[in-house]
């Protein structure tokens, strides 16, 4: 009795402890390291107009990735749990890619696929459709980088309510419309929501894609994150820090938003 | 309104599930669809539904192909095995849905409802989620659900398998009230053949995609088309003229002219029945069933040489040759 107690003790404390040393640790550190030049320069940082346009940035990048993103995910998950077509196991693999792949390495083969002398970017420039350095190149490469979130947690939903439900509906005389408003979606709801809010805070953080594709151009093409790494290499460490804590808090705020929407009885 | 199925096949990759199956179901009647698990049966009922497309043949409802015709536009009632239930909607709301998706008035909606849920006794549990009601309780709630759109074919896929005895029982003997109270065409799935023979008026017996015999209850019982079917409503006991029911061998103690001798290995008395588990002259074991009073008269004890024949009038096959296989 007395081992099993202490057992789970320690058990609990090397969570914490683990905890602590990797999550919670270096973001007190930054709160803490922001405030070293006072709250002056802190304020300075956030409303310096480029500093406002780099937020600005990154939340119009967000609201156009997250639900185009979650259309599609909801999409390929129907289509793969539900539906049978040739390559299916190819297309399931190939969601998975944008996790394994370095975001670099995203970042380079839209500047390849969309830059001058690349498949598109030619035709794309001969139509006067700028792409890369520009808001189109990033979303493109926000959207590839959080592309799996949704598709991945509404399959696993998908296969385990199973399809009788549906069938039901249709024997009762829904349409494939009426079916996926009324019944699918509402059984699949929490799965959705909760990858709306993986892929909204893998869209607020995305850095590498997008620092390629970018031209991190002042006042233009600057997101949040690349205006950290801006002020970090022009030695302002405490105008990084200031950004940081702001784009930690959104990401806290997402997270808390989450908790609050979940029914008790999903959580666990 | 009658169906119509004819020529039906349907093939699942290497597997034949169904081949070519004919079958008449009459307007108004109840019909089940017996057989054991992997013979076919719920997919031919899905085909009826629409919810399986045949590879070969038709299906009719009231003399209108409907082989092509999506399961929304063929006024088919579903009931399935696992309920099937709208979990995040209550009681009330799932027995509503077909008539919301009509967009029928509220007041009527509401109306019809409560009359269902009256019909099946669930309207004090209205307000409830699927997930508070108990197995049979929620086959109630499916089964409200498909009469609210007034179908006029009920099809039911194994509607009490996955529910205990008892409950089993009861839905029973309640499904075929309500089959007389409504004016519906019923077609039940189900592998339990005694369930059958006490809900249906008609029973078509398949096994490995064909269908082996139609006919009333008592038709399949006292005159089997095959040894399947025979099989297939209770134990047999090989005998040399053919098989036979165990009830319908006959045990004495003096040998008589076409009676073959056995031993008595056991005697089981259970209840008004008595079960004596036999030995032949080859050393296989099978089994008669008395009724108490005859065993009594018998006095039987293990060890004792008896002499079998099967009764006068007893239910055999036709055409049955010596040394067949059991299809048990």
């Amino acid at each position: 009795m007395h081992g099993r107690t202490l057992r789970r003790l320690s058990l609990r404390g090397f969570a914490l402890f683990y905890l602590l040393a990797v999550l919670v640790g270096p973001v007190a550190i930054i709160s803490w390291r922001t405030f070293d030049n006072g709250i002056g320069h802190v304020w300075s940082t956030l409303t310096d107009p480029a500093t406002v346009h780099a937020f600005v940035l990154t939340l119009e990048i967000t609201a156009i990735a997250v639900p185009i993103n979650t259309v599609f995910g909801i999409a390929v998950g129907l289509a793969i749990v539900r539906r049978d077509f040739p390559l299916k196991g190819l297309l399931n693999a190939f969601i998975d890619l944008p996790l394994a792949l370095s975001p670099v390495v995203v970042g380079l083969s839209l500047f390849l696929l969309y830059g001058r002398g690349g498949w598109l970017g030619d035709w794309f420039m001969r139509h006067g459709i700028q792409i890369l350095f520009a808001l189109p190149a990033m979303v493109l490469a926000t959207i590839f980088v959080s592309l799996p979130f949704v598709a991945r947690e509404v399959i696993p939903t998908l296969r385990e309510i199973g399809d009788e439900q549906e069938q039901a509906a249709h024997t009762l005389g829904a349409t494939g419309w009426q079916t996926f408003r009324r019944i699918t979606l509402p059984a699949i709801r929490w799965a959705v929501i909760y990858g709306v809010v993986l892929t909204t805070a893998r869209c607020l953080g995305e850095y590498g894609a997008v620092a390629i594709v970018s031209g991190r151009i002042e006042g233009q093409t600057m997101t949040a994150t690349l205006t950290v790494e801006d002020h970090y290499d022009n030695f302002d460490l405490p105008g990084a820090y200031s950004i940081s804590i702001v784009l930690a808090l959104m990401a806290i705020l997402v997270l808390i938003a989450m908790i609050f929407l979940r029914p008790e009885e999903a959580t666990a | 309104m009658s169906i119509e199925i004819r020529n039906v096949g349907k093939r699942f990759g290497d597997f034949v599930a169904l081949d070519d199956v004919t079958l008449e179901v009459e307007t108004g009647s109840l019909t089940a669809l017996l057989g054991p698990s992997g013979s076919g049966k719920s997919t031919l009922l899905r085909i009826v539904a629409g919810l399986e497309r045949p590879d070969a043949g038709s299906v009719a409802l009231d003399g209108e192909d409907v082989t092509a015709r999506a399961p929304q536009a063929r006024g088919i009632g579903f009931v399935f095995q696992h309920y099937a239930a709208f979990k995040h909607m209550t009681v009330r709301k799932n027995v509503a849905f077909g008539l919301e998706i009509r967009r029928r008035p509220k007041a009527e909606v509401a109306e019809r409802v409560d009359e269902l849920l009256h019909l099946v006794q669930l309207h004090g549990l209205a307000d409830r989620y699927p997930a508070q009601l108990s197995g049979g309780q929620r086959q109630r709630m499916a089964l409200a659900r498909a009469l609210a759109v007034e179908p006029s074919v009920l099809l039911l896929d194994e509607p009490f398998g996955a529910l205990d005895a008892r409950v089993r029982k009861e839905l029973r003997v309640w499904l075929r009230r309500l089959h007389d109270e409504q004016d519906v065409t019923t077609v039940i799935v189900t592998h339990d053949q005694e369930e059958a023979m006490d809900v249906a008026d008609r029973i078509a017996l398949i096994h490995e995609g064909r269908i082996q015999q139609i006919g009333e209850p008592r038709e399949l019982y006292d005159a089997p088309a095959n040894d399947f079917v025979m099989t297939f409503f209770g134990p047999v006991v090989r005998t040399e003229g053919g098989l036979v029911r165990p009830h319908d061998l006959e045990l004495s103690l003096d040998e008589r002219p076409g009676a073959s001798e056995a031993m008595v290995a056991r005697v089981v008395h259970l209840g008004f029945e008595v079960r004596v588990d036999l030995l032949d002259g080859n050393g296989r074991a099978f089994s008669t069933q008395l009724t108490r009073d005859e065993e009594a008269e018998l006095e039987l004890e293990r060890g004792q040489i008896v002499f079998v024949s099967p009764r006068n009038g007893s239910v055999g096959t036709p055409g049955l040759g010596v040394g067949e296989e059991l299809v048990q």
